[in-house]
């Protein structure tokens, strides 16, 4: 079945991951289809951010394979700078390169990477820092900008790069509540868009009303994976139940 | 009493000796001692950033050398190190410079100094945030790229005040170069001191040293320290960025 393959994004096959004796990941095999969202969801600790980790190789899993449009990513050799071009990340807490103004974060890569002129660089990044409304703020240092600004820089440096899949790592988590809603609609529109996205998230509203699939991870292990409406409204382990009766 | 008083005034602050002295120490000590700490800084942070990197680096190889020679360096009195390569290069056949003792003097403490300058680097470097680095590998940049645009720019900022401070330490340090012998116009502030302290067997010349190497260092001192305070209010004073 070619065409199934074909629509797989991301593939996690029997993945696992230890840190002395604690399994942070074990048997973990996900796909993720292109143009999807994959919701992860569950407790801290749970392995979420770490298996997201693994699909930039942040973090190198110990055992098992992760495939990027099915290339093994994991294979010795492999060029990983190369790769990690293709999957932009969000951190929870922004990571804006400090030394550097807005305009300067998302032309870095552009010129360094992708070797781009700093005109031509400029240009794009311009484009998407006005997709994510922050008109005008080009030459200001992160440090001068609202925890939500700074995560729309960050957002636009991702996407300057052009990835073809966007992971997301507790983006709202560290925003002002009132900060959190506009941050969840640059995520919502981008899904729309036809973006790959796997995000890490607590916010529960945001994963039923735009993932394809959420997967629910506890204690480094996928317990239950499925359809948002299936998963939040027929949860079929108590666990999940136990986790759902909690957050919401 | 009051000749006990008078003794030591005219053994230390004899003021008509100090003002004969000051010229020479200001026209061709002053300058000396500058260039020599200046001279000796440069070899020692090219050293140190060297070594911090090797400090910082994965192989165990690497690591280990660099530790050693961060240990050896700081580990002997400096006056034994200058002797044995200010002195000891040239007899051992590596004449690098010639006869040319001052270049041998800033090599020497210059190799000094890039064993202190290399763990000043290295806290510096690892000052900067995981999460820095994390950004910049995830866009792709190389461990190299992630090094000169991010990791740099960050860790000499807040290197600067303690390199500085050890600059202040390289002034002092300077002195012990008189060791090798230096010509009369290659002389720094303490040789010129020295020398006529014991030509007239009065110790007031090191007095008038003394003045000056205090004018540099006690000024710099607290430039370095309200510099340091500065940088820690902004740090702390930043919006939080966690």
């Amino acid at each position: 079945m070619p065409d199934a393959e074909a629509a797989v994004a991301v593939r996690f096959e029997r993945v696992g991951k230890r840190y002395g004796a604690t399994d942070v990941l074990s048997d973990i095999s996900l796909d993720a289809g292109r143009g999807t969202t994959t919701c992860i969801i569950g407790p801290s600790g749970s392995g979420k951010s770490t298996l997201l980790r693994c699909t930039n190789l942040l973090t190198r899993p110990d055992t098992g394979r992760v495939l990027i449009d099915g290339v093994d990513i994991t294979r010795p050799g492999v060029d990983v700078d190369a790769m990690r071009v293709r999957v932009g990340m969000v951190f929870q807490h922004f990571h804006l390169f400090s030394h550097l103004d807005v305009l300067d974060n998302v032309t870095l890569g552009l010129r360094r990477v992708r070797r781009m002129a700093r005109a031509e660089a400029e240009a794009r990044a311009l484009v998407q820092l006005r997709a994510v409304g922050l008109e005008g703020l080009e030459r200001r240092r992160p440090a001068a900008l609202s925890g939500g600004q700074q995560q729309r820089v960050a957002i636009a440096r991702a996407l300057a790069m052009e990835p073809a899949v966007m992971l997301f790592d507790e983006a709202t988590s560290a925003l002002d509540p009132e900060l959190v809603k506009g941050i969840l609609k640059v995520m919502r529109d981008l899904a729309l868009s036809g973006m790959t996205m796997l995000v890490v998230t607590h916010e529960m509203r945001f994963a039923r009303e735009v993932a394809g699939n959420v997967v629910f991870m506890d204690r480094g292990r996928i317990v239950e994976t499925g359809p948002p409406d299936r998963l939040f409204d027929h949860p079929q382990t108590a666990r999940l139940q136990q986790f759902l009766d909690q957050v919401l | 009493m009051l000749g006990g008083l008078a003794r030591i005034q005219n053994t230390f602050f004899d003021v008509p000796m100090i003002a004969h002295v000051m010229p020479t120490l200001l026209r061709v000590g002053l300058p000396n001692t500058i260039l020599l700490a200046v001279l000796s800084s440069l070899i020692g942070m090219a050293v140190g950033l060297m070594i911090a990197t090797g400090l910082l680096a994965r192989p165990v190889g690497v690591r280990l050398g660099c530790r050693v020679y961060v240990d050896v360096l700081r580990g002997l009195p400096h006056i034994l190190t200058i002797y044995l390569i200010g002195q000891g290069l040239p007899i051992a056949g590596l004449s690098l410079f010639g006869t040319d003792t001052y270049a041998y003097a800033a090599l020497s403490i210059g190799l000094i100094e890039g064993a202190y300058m290399a763990e000043i680097f290295r806290a510096g470097l690892q000052s900067v945030e995981r999460g820095q680095i994390e950004a910049a590998r995830t866009l792709g940049m190389t461990k190299w790229q992630t090094m000169r645009d991010i990791i740099l720019p960050q860790g000499i900022r807040r290197v600067l005040p303690p390199l500085t401070g050890q600059f202040i330490l390289v002034i002092k340090g300077t002195a012990l170069v008189f060791l090798l012998g230096l010509t009369s116009s290659q002389r720094e502030i303490f040789s010129i001191a020295q020398d006529s302290a014991i030509n007239n067997a009065n110790l007031s010349p090191l007095t008038a040293a003394g003045i000056l190497y205090l004018a540099l260092t006690v000024p710099m001192t607290y430039a370095v320290n309200a510099w340091e305070r500065r940088l820690r209010g902004e740090r702390q004073g930043g919006p939080a960025n966690a």
